[in-house]
């Protein structure tokens, strides 16, 4: 186990002494009578990964660009690194951002696309030529300097867009989808390089995107955004696993969600009578009262086939194999429970396809343990 | 199937000779040796050395040319204004009041324009003494009047597909607004500015009638000596002047069509 200092400085949103590096305080933006972000306040430390998702018009690249300077908030301060850039127009702020498109100048060759932004800082030639030879090397694309944006492949040109913005050594890097320029392939290895780069030179990435795979694999932390708020900020594992809310379970991966009601409630341990139509024994982080209507939020992989099935049984359920989603490694099993609700269990493709044990139309009892999911109140 | 492509060619081919072949035969008789414009009795450069000798043509022409280029030129500034003033500034009040009168040149007959302009310099003639009578400035003015409308069309359609974030890259890389244009937007929208002038240019170099309206005596520009020498029977001084007219046209065309397809993929790739 990693000791608490240590822990404190690979997270320091735990210690509760760290300074924020940048603070967003109680931001909000409107476009005429639309909330693109409403009332957002986020703290991210330096050297963090930090991600904000959500689905397309949640507002999160409005925050982006707030960061950046293109928009100013209607309300609120942003702080960076202590100073307040609120009022401060883009062109002067420590930040620099990646755009989706990438937006690589197309009259400009590699070379004076990286070596734009600090011409504009009036950096001596020789001192520049140094910089943009040094950020080419970095992203391994020096032997494309004297080529046109256009001469250049998705993957090439990220390098390219990426040389540009870190080229200043801006206190902090923004990144709108970073990775959503490229094929599924290339994208997989972007993950794993975008992050070892962040590891290497330790500026503090703030990546938008909308992709949660992309955002669990790169990220140190993840803001769930929906309809201009931030719903939950939290670690790839505690957004997975401990959801907050009903929206942040459904977005993130595959999920059941059964409606109920509260019933007993001991310590941590609760019953919770079900719209399954019995009785479901959860652990609750946050004890709800009896009677509080809640949702039961399990993972498809948190469910076992049960092997001693009983018609009252707590954590079970019963019923038929409707569909199957065979994805190679693991299968997706769709089970109609009653007539109008489906399960979702995965099972990890142990023997080859042709023997496994479940098929279609085939009758399935399934159970989950009471510390495999969330309870839910929104 | 066969067949019916034979058909498509001969519609083509039938097209192409409506619009073209006048101007062909226009070109042919130039260089005809008799004075009489419809039989051709040999091969002859005689009219272009004839033409060479005729100072009301060639000063008609000097005047046009002259017109032309500054007309194009402001044309070109307050056109590129105009379009950056649509294009980049969203719903500011009147917009679509600004964007009705911009586009109003465009459709207005040419004798309500010429008129109303004539009218205009007279009266500002009598109540500010300018434009000092009538001529080369008030020929340009009314010229730059309908052209910026056309310029003003051409930029705007390059600037709105222009990606925005390139500008926005620009200004987060540290560039101030006035730099972010004149090193990022200007270059982009380049190949734009060039057609709109030379589009500018042409309207003006051919335009007869809102030229008839504002020139005064001593200002005859060369549409209208042509116009004018025409209703006198015409000479194979005029095929020839014509001819000329029609090869730095063509030559203009094309360097404008091969200057913007060259920047048209870069342009696309982003």
């Amino acid at each position: 186990m990693t000791n608490p200092a240590e822990r404190r400085k690979l997270e320091p949103w735990q210690d509760p002494k760290a300074a924020p590096y940048v603070r967003i305080d109680h931001v909000t933006k409107k476009f005429g009578d639309v909330y693109a972000v409403d009332d957002v306040s986020l703290d991210i430390f330096q050297g963090e990964f930090f991600s904000l998702l959500g689905s397309s018009g949640c507002g999160k690249s409005t925050l982006l660009r707030m960061l950046a300077g293109l928009e100013r908030p209607s309300a609120g301060r942003i702080y960076i690194d202590g100073a307040d850039v609120t009022d401060i127009p883009a062109y002067s702020r420590p930040v620099n951002m990646m755009f989706q498109s990438y937006a690589l100048f197309p009259h400009m060759t590699v070379e004076q696309n990286v070596e734009f932004g600090l011409k504009q800082d009036r950096m001596p030639r020789k001192e520049r030529a140094e910089r943009v030879g040094e950020m080419l090397a970095l992203l391994q694309i020096s032997e494309l300097r004297r080529r046109k944006p256009d001469q250049l492949s998705g993957g090439q040109r990220q390098r390219v867009a990426l040389a540009r913005t870190l080229a200043k050594h801006p206190k902090l890097l923004l990144l709108d989808e970073p990775l959503g320029a490229l094929d599924k392939r290339l994208r997989e290895s972007a993950q794993f390089e975008l992050v070892n780069l962040q590891e290497r030179i330790g500026i503090t990435f703030v990546t938008v995107t909308h992709d949660q795979e992309e955002a669990m694999t790169m990220s140190t932390r993840i803001a769930v955004m929906n309809a201009g708020q931030i719903l939950q900020v939290d670690t790839p594992t505690a957004i997975y696993e401990y959801p907050e809310y009903r929206f942040v379970a459904d977005f993130i991966g595959l999920v059941n969600l059964f409606d109920g009601r509260v019933m007993e409630t001991q310590d941590d341990q609760v019953l919770i009578e079900s719209s399954l139509g019995r009785r479901l024994h959860m652990r609750d982080l946050h004890p709800h009262a009896i009677g509080t209507p809640v949702t039961v939020a399990i993972r498809p992989e948190k469910l076992q086939i049960c092997s001693t099935y009983q018609e009252n049984g707590t954590n079970q359920v019963k019923g038929v194999v409707e569909d199957i989603a065979y994805l190679g490694d693991v299968s997706i099993y769709r089970v109609r429970v009653s007539p109008e609700m489906l399960v979702e269990m995965t099972l990890t493709n142990v023997h080859p396809r042709t023997e496994q044990a479940l098929t279609w139309g085939q009758e399935v009892a399934m159970e989950w343990s009471p510390t495999s999911g969330v309870v839910l109140t929104e | 199937m066969n067949r019916s492509r034979w058909k498509l060619y001969l519609f083509l081919a039938l097209g192409l000779a409506f619009l073209y072949v006048p101007v062909l035969l226009l070109v042919i008789y130039s260089f005809n040796e008799s004075r009489l414009v419809t039989v051709w009795s040999g091969f002859s450069t005689k009219w272009y050395g004839e033409l060479l000798h005729n100072r009301q043509l060639l000063d008609a022409a000097w005047l046009s040319v002259r017109i032309a280029a500054t007309n194009a030129t402001f044309a070109v500034i307050l056109g590129t204004l105009a379009a950056n003033a649509l294009v980049r500034h969203g719903n500011f009040r009147g917009r679509t009041g600004f964007q009705l009168l911009l586009a109003a040149p465009l459709v207005m007959p040419e004798v309500i324009t010429g008129l109303s302009l004539l009218l205009l310099f007279v009266t500002m003639e009598q109540l500010v003494g300018w434009p000092a009578g009538r001529g080369f400035t008030t020929i340009t003015i009314a010229h730059i009047t309908f052209s910026t409308a056309f310029v003003a069309v051409v930029v705007r359609s390059r600037l709105s597909q222009m990606d925005r974030s390139l500008e926005e890259a620009a200004m987060d890389l540290g560039a101030r607004p006035l730099r972010v244009y004149m090193s990022i937007t200007l270059p982009l929208i380049a190949p734009a500015l060039l057609s709109g002038w030379l589009l500018a240019f042409t309207l003006s170099l051919d335009d007869l009638v809102i030229s008839s309206f504002v020139a005064g005596p001593g200002s005859t520009t060369l549409p209208m000596v042509v116009y004018s020498s025409v209703r006198m029977g015409v000479s194979p001084q005029i095929n020839a002047l014509a001819s000329i007219v029609v090869l730095i046209v063509s030559v203009a065309v094309l360097v404008a069509g091969l200057l913007s397809m060259r920047q048209q993929p870069t342009a696309k790739a982003n």
